[in-house]
Parts: structure tokens; sequence; C-alpha cells
């Protein structure tokens, strides 16, 4: 039963994320007003860890499989994207990785600055 | 043999996890980055669809429901960061500069490069989501005029090449901390990142999941601005 409890908060919770979707006119989509919601009610006591924690641990450790279908999908839009795929694969590449590297570092270096003045 | 696999309603799932399987092997034996298990699954995937002559709407209609479970599971990456929540205050204003920076850089450097590439405002609007999670990604492209499905597929590369590069690029920037690791990773490739940070640690996916929701709801506003920029 342990089981089905948690799931029915998470699809609760995830529900009330389809309805803040629906009331609300930003362009947020469902999981992100559930996540927060979620951890709303995790840091309020609302929701106990206990009360999660199993089914949540179990599908993110498959969420890597959830993308599959999608990633498939560039198949059916291969028409679309031929013309400037040499183009968008350089301009992807280029951005992800100075993105990686410049959101990591500033961070870093805030966290280092951070513990150098507090010693 | 086509009919029966177009008509199977376990075979859309079960060969999506069965090659999520080979990538796992071939990964353990091999020990390179390129076999990285997301990444083998798809072309494998695709391969087998080439070849049986499958349809991709006949193995998304049984595949779906793995893409079904996808916004509960992003609902529960609030799990990982409630148990890091310490750690979240502790390091909120290198976490806040990290993830604005990341924002920043994505939108300038595909500014920069669409305008050095010659490409039209339609497929620059197209490309300036390309970091963020699909639905609020789609959104944008939706919005500012540009072509929705050639967003989605151009979040999708940029999610499985940066799971694929995550390691490295952290080790060439020399990125060590667990927490910067995370944003990083969560700020360049949304959810698809977060399943490697995952695997690198509770830290790390904590705050990539955290990433995700920040540099979503912060792209939102500054697309729009950049948008009137080429």
């Amino acid at each position: 039963m342990k089981y089905v409890r948690q799931f029915l908060i998470i699809l609760l919770v995830t529900f009330l994320g389809e309805i803040c979707r629906y009331l609300l006119p930003l362009p947020v989509p469902a999981s992100i007003y559930g996540l927060l919601l979620l951890l709303a009610g995790l840091l309020t006591g609302v929701v106990k860890l206990e009360q999660v924690k199993d089914v949540s641990r179990f599908l993110i450790e498959i969420m890597p499989l959830m993308f599959i279908p999608a990633s498939v999908g560039l198949l059916e839009s291969w028409g679309a994207l031929s013309g400037i795929f040499a183009k968008v694969l350089v301009i992807t590449a280029v951005s992800t990785v100075l993105v990686m590297g410049v959101s990591g570092l500033v961070t870093q270096w805030i966290i280092r600055a951070e513990r150098r003045k507090g010693k | 043999m086509k009919e029966m696999l177009c008509e199977s309603v376990f075979f859309g799932v079960m060969v999506s996890i069965l090659m999520y399987e080979l990538g796992i092997f071939l990964k353990k034996k091999f020990r390179l980055a390129l076999f990285n298990p997301l990444l083998v699954s798809v072309i494998a995937v695709m391969g087998v669809l080439l070849v049986f002559q499958v349809d991709y709407d006949a193995y998304y209609e049984g595949a779906q429901y793995l893409s079904y479970l996808l916004t509960p599971a992003t609902v529960c990456l609030a799990v990982p960061l409630y148990e890091q929540i310490g750690l979240l205050k502790k390091h909120s204003r290198a976490i806040a500069g990290g993830i604005l920076s990341g924002v920043l850089t994505s939108l300038v450097s595909i500014l920069a490069m669409s305008a050095a590439f010659g490409l039209s405002h339609e497929e620059y609007v197209t490309l300036l989501p390309k970091s963020i999670t699909t639905a609020i990604g789609m959104g944008i492209s939706e919005e500012l005029g540009g072509m929705v499905t050639i967003t989605v597929a151009v979040i999708v590369i940029t999610g499985v090449l940066g799971n694929m590069i995550a390691e490295t690029v952290c080790r060439l920037f020399r990125i060590e901390e667990p927490v910067a690791r995370g944003i990083a990773i969560g700020s360049a490739a949304h959810a698809i990142g977060t399943a490697k940070a995952m695997e690198l640690g509770e830290v790390e996916g904590a705050m990539s999941s955290l990433s995700i929701a920040v540099a979503g709801l912060v792209t939102v506003a500054a697309a729009s601005l950049f948008a009137g920029f080429l």
C-alpha cells in the first residue's frame, strides 16, 4: 500500500500543477508548478518526506528513459531541420559548452570567494 | 513482422528500455563518453524503426507511456532539492549568480552565432530557448514566432549533448564544487542533463533540478528582450 499512497500524492501534486497551468496565464508548464508546490509542501510539513520518497526515487531513476520517445521523434522533424542542420549543430554545441562552463565557474568562484571571506 | 510491431502495445516501451540497457552495457564495456546510454538508445531505436519500417507514430503509440511519466517525474525533483535545502540556502548567492550568468551566456552566444551565420529572425528565435526544459521552451518559441518542431528538436539535441559532455566539460573547466557542477549541468542541459547530474551525486542532481526551474523562468523574461536584437 505504501507505494500506492506515494504515487497518489505525487499525482495529486502533478494535478494541482495542471490546475495552476490552467488558471495562470504564464508560459510555465504544469511540471514546474508541481515541482514548486511539492517543494513548498515538504518545507511547510504538509507533505512528509517519507510519504513521497520511494516512488520519487524510482521515477527519478528511470527519468532518462522518458526522453527516448521525444528524441526518436527527431526522425520526424528531420525534414524541417536538415536544411540548417550543420549551423544548428555548431551553434548548439558551442553554446552548450559555454553555458556549462560559465555558469559552473561563476557559481564556483562565488562559493570560494564566500568561503575565503568566512574564514 | 512489420504489422505485428506496428500493432503491438508493448513494443515501443520494450525496445526503448532494451536499447537503453544496450547503451549501459556498451558504456561499461568501452568506457567512452560517446557510448552515452541515452544517445545509444535513441540511435538504436531509430535504426530498428527504419529497418523494420515501423512508423514513428506506431512506435509512439506505445512509447508515449514513457513520456507520460515525465511530468510527475519532474515534480519529484522537488524531493532531492528538499533534501539539499540547507546547501541551497547557504549558497543562494552563488547559485543565483551562476544560473543568471548561464542564461545570459546562452542568449548572447546564440545571438552572436546566429548573426555570424546569417540566420533569419525566425531561425534565431527558434534557437533562443534551446537550453531550457521542453515545455517552457516550446511556449517561448511559439510566442516569439519560431518553428516549434525545430525548437523541440534543438532542445533534445542540447540535452543529449549536455548529458554526454557534462563530465568532460566539468573536468576541462576545473569545476569541482558539487554545487557548481549541478548548476552548470542544469543551466546548460535542462532535464536530460539533470539525469546525468543525478548519476554524479545527490548534490549535483538537486542543484541541476533547481536550475531547470530557475533558468526556465528567467529565460521566459529574457528571451523576449533578446528576440528584438536580430
